[in-house]
C-alpha cells in the first residue's frame, strides 16, 4: 500500500478514535491519536496477519498493545483491517461490548490475544509468545508497543533483561515517545533519561523514528527494525510522537491523555480530520 | 505395621513434571532461579529447550508464561508459594486469570512448615489471593505422590491452576498410582460423629487424631481436600449430612483459606457447628517445621481438641 493510502486510512482512524471517545465520554485520546501511524502501518503493511483471527498466531506476525488504556486506536486499526465489523466500534466501552476499556480476551475480540490495562506486562507477554514461535520453528516477528511513561514499571526492565540474555531476535518493540503521562511531562513526574543509551546498554538494537506521526518516517523506520532483528537481537524502535496528533487544541500537553471531548469538540476535531473512508 | 516412607511433595512436582515432559512435547517450565529447590533439574537437563530460567524475575515469568501459552504451550512455572502469588499477584490477574490463559502455577515451599526462613517465605495468605480470582483452580496436595500425579493431571486441564505444595518431607502415605481427579475430595476413613475436612500436610494430621479420638470412641469421618476450587461440594455435604458437624484443618491463614469456603458451603446449604484448625491472623516465625505446627496449633493434637470442641457444640 502507497504511503497517500496510508495517510487516509489514518485520517479515518483518527475521527473514529475522537468519535468513539466523545459517545461515551470516556477513555484515552491523547496517546491514542499519537500512535495512529505507526498502528496503520504495521496492520496494513508490514505485519503479515490472517485474515481469520486464532489466538495461537501460527505462521503470522504477533502485535501485543502493552499500554493497554491506548485502546481506541487499537480497535479502529483492528476493525478497519477486517478483524470485525466497524459497526461495532459505536460499542466501545458500553454494558455488554467486546470492545472493553481497556483490551480484553474474555469477550473473544478478533486481534485481542491478551488483556492489558495494567502497565508493564505486555512485553514480557511478547518475550513469551516470542519463545513459543521458537519452539514452533515460526519465523514470523512479534511486535509489541509500550508508552513512554509505562517504562517506570520496574518489570520492563527485567523484561528488557531477559530478551537479550536469551537472544530474543523475533521481537521488535516499540515506545511511544510522546513524553507525557497522567500528572504532567516524563521528565516532571519521573524522568526516564537517555532511553536511547539505557536499551542499548541492555544490549538491544535501536531504531529512532524522529517524527512517529509522519508516515514516510514510520515506514522506514520500521524497515530498518526488521532488518535490524537479522543481528539475532531484539530491537527497539523509539518512536516520537505527539500526544493527541491531527488534532491541535489536544496536541503537546498531557492533558488529553484521559478526558472526551464534548460535543463542541468533537465538531472542531472533526472539521479537522477528512472522513476518508466512511465514518462507522 | 509397615513403616509409612518420609518424601517431600515438591519431589512429587519434580517427578510429575519429568513424566509430563516425556509424554507431552506442549509441556515447557519456567523458573526464577530455584531449580533445585522445586525439584526441576530432571526436566531441565532432560529438555533444556523447553525449560525456562528467567532469573530473579517473578513478574516477568508469570507474563512469560502467559505469553507462551499463544502458540499452544503449556506453561509450568516453579518458584516458592510467597513469590508465586503474592509477589505477582497483578500478572496473574491480568496475563493469566482475566486473559484464560493455560499456565500452571506450581508453588513450594508453602505454608509454615518452610521452616526456618521464616516469615517472609512462609506465605500464609496464597490459597486466598488465588481462589479469588474467576476461573483459577486451586489445589494443596497432601504427600509426595499425590503431589505427582497432579502435577500430570493439571496439564489436562485448560485453564489456569494453582498448584501448592510444600518443602518437608512428609509421610507419603496415598497410594502410588492413584489417579488425580481436579474437584474430586477422597475420602479417607468413614464415620459418624464429626466430619474432618483437611488439604495439604494437614490431611495426615488429621489421620493421626481420628486414631486417637477411637481411643475415645468418637468415630471421624476424613476427607481430603485436594482441590479448593472447585470445592466438592457433595462429598462435603454428604458427610455433613451424617455427622452433622465439621472441622476443617490447612496449614494456612483461618481468613480466606479452605474453611472459609467450607464454612460458606455449610451457612448457605446446611448450617451446622463447625471449627477451624488454621492460623489466626498471624505471620509465622523461624524453627524447625514440627515445633512451629505445635506451636501455631497445626497438629492432630489441636485437631483432635477442635473434634471434641466441636461435638460439644452439636
Amino acid at each position: 500500500m502507497k504511503t497517500p493510502e496510508l495517510e487516509k486510512i489514518s485520517c479515518q482512524v483518527r475521527r473514529d478514535i475522537v468519535r468513539m471517545v466523545h459517545a461515551v465520554q470516556s477513555g484515552h485520546p491523547g496517546g491514542s491519536l499519537g500512535c495512529v501511524e505507526f498502528l496503520v502501518a504495521l496492520f496494513f503493511e508490514k505485519m503479515t496477519h490472517k485474515n481469520e483471527f486464532n489466538m495461537d498466531g501460527e505462521n503470522e506476525d504477533l502485535f501485543f498493545l502493552s499500554n493497554g488504556h491506548i485502546s481506541p486506536v487499537l480497535y479502529s486499526v483492528l476493525a478497519r483491517s477486517g478483524y470485525f465489523n466497524i459497526n461495532e466500534l459505536k460499542t466501545f466501552r458500553n454494558i455488554d461490548s467486546r470492545l472493553q476499556g481497556h483490551p480484553a480476551t474474555k469477550e473473544k475480540l478478533p486481534g485481542i490475544r491478551i488483556a492489558s490495562g495494567s502497565l508493564g506486562q505486555g512485553l514480557s507477554v511478547a518475550i513469551g509468545a516470542c519463545e513459543a514461535k521458537k519452539l514452533n520453528k515460526d519465523t514470523k516477528l512479534v511486535y509489541c508497543l509500550c508508552g513512554d511513561g509505562e517504562l517506570q514499571e520496574g518489570q520492563i526492565w527485567e523484561a528488557l533483561m531477559y530478551a537479550n540474555a536469551k537472544k530474543i531476535d523475533n521481537l521488535i518493540m516499540t515506545v511511544d515517545l510522546n513524553k507525557q503521562q497522567i500528572c504532567g511531562s516524563t521528565e516532571e513526574i519521573l524522568s526516564l533519561g537517555d532511553l536511547n543509551k539505557k536499551i542499548t546498554s541492555f544490549g538491544w538494537e535501536i531504531v529512532e523514528i524522529e517524527d512517529g506521526n509522519e508516515m514516510y518516517s514510520v515506514l522506514n523506520g520500521i524497515n530498518s527494525a526488521i532488518e535490524l532483528t537479522k543481528q539475532k537481537k531484539p530491537v527497539c524502535i523509539l518512536l516520537n510522537t505527539q500526544m493527541g496528533f491531527g488534532v491541535d487544541f489536544m496536541m503537546g500537553s498531557h492533558k488529553w491523555h484521559g478526558i472526551a471531548p464534548n460535543d463542541e469538540q468533537l465538531e472542531i476535531a472533526l472539521d479537522q480530520l477528512e472522513e476518508t473512508l466512511g465514518d462507522y | 505395621m509397615k513403616k509409612i516412607e518420609l518424601k517431600d511433595t515438591r519431589s512429587g512436582f519434580g517427578a510429575g513434571l519429568l513424566e509430563l515432559g516425556k509424554a507431552n512435547p506442549n509441556v515447557v517450565a519456567l523458573c526464577a532461579d530455584l531449580t533445585g529447590s522445586l525439584k526441576m533439574d530432571a526436566f531441565e537437563k532432560e529438555f533444556p529447550e523447553r525449560f525456562f530460567q528467567v532469573g530473579i524475575a517473578e513478574a516477568n515469568m508469570m507474563s512469560i508464561a502467559a505469553g507462551l501459552t499463544i502458540g499452544g504451550k503449556i506453561p509450568f512455572t516453579g518458584t516458592f508459594a510467597n513469590f508465586s502469588t503474592g509477589r505477582v499477584f497483578d500478572q496473574i490477574r491480568q496475563s493469566i486469570a482475566y486473559s484464560g490463559k493455560n499456565v500452571k502455577i506450581c508453588a513450594s515451599h508453602a505454608g509454615i512448615t518452610l521452616g526456618e526462613d521464616g516469615a517472609t517465605h512462609q506465605i500464609l495468605e496464597d490459597i486466598g489471593l488465588m481462589k479469588m480470582l474467576p476461573g483459577m483452580t486451586v489445589i494443596n496436595t497432601c504427600d509426595y505422590n499425590q503431589t505427582k500425579q497432579a502435577t500430570i493431571a493439571i496439564a489436562d486441564h485448560i485453564g489456569p491452576v494453582y498448584l501448592r505444595f510444600g518443602r518437608p518431607k512428609v509421610p507419603n502415605f496415598t497410594p502410588k498410582n492413584q489417579p488425580f481427579i481436579i474437584g474430586k475430595g477422597i475420602k479417607l476413613k468413614d464415620g459418624i460423629d464429626v466430619s474432618i475436612f483437611a488439604t495439604g500436610h494437614l490431611v495426615w494430621e488429621a489421620i493421626e487424631a481420628a486414631k486417637k479420638l477411637k481411643e475415645k470412641n468418637v468415630s471421624a469421618e476424613i476427607i481430603n481436600i485436594t482441590t479448593i476450587k472447585p470445592l466438592d461440594k457433595k462429598i462435603i455435604l454428604d458427610s455433613v449430612k451424617k455427622t452433622k458437624c465439621a472441622v476443617t484443618a490447612e496449614e494456612h491463614q483461618k481468613l480466606g483459606g479452605l474453611g472459609g469456603s467450607i464454612a460458606q458451603l455449610l451457612s448457605e446449604e446446611m448450617p451446622c457447628p463447625m471449627e477451624m484448625i488454621a492460623v489466626n491472623d498471624k505471620f509465622g516465625e523461624s524453627g524447625k517445621p514440627n515445633l512451629l505446627m505445635k506451636k501455631y496449633k497445626l497438629d492432630s493434637t489441636n485437631i483432635l481438641k477442635a473434634c471434641e470442641k466441636v461435638l460439644l457444640r452439636k
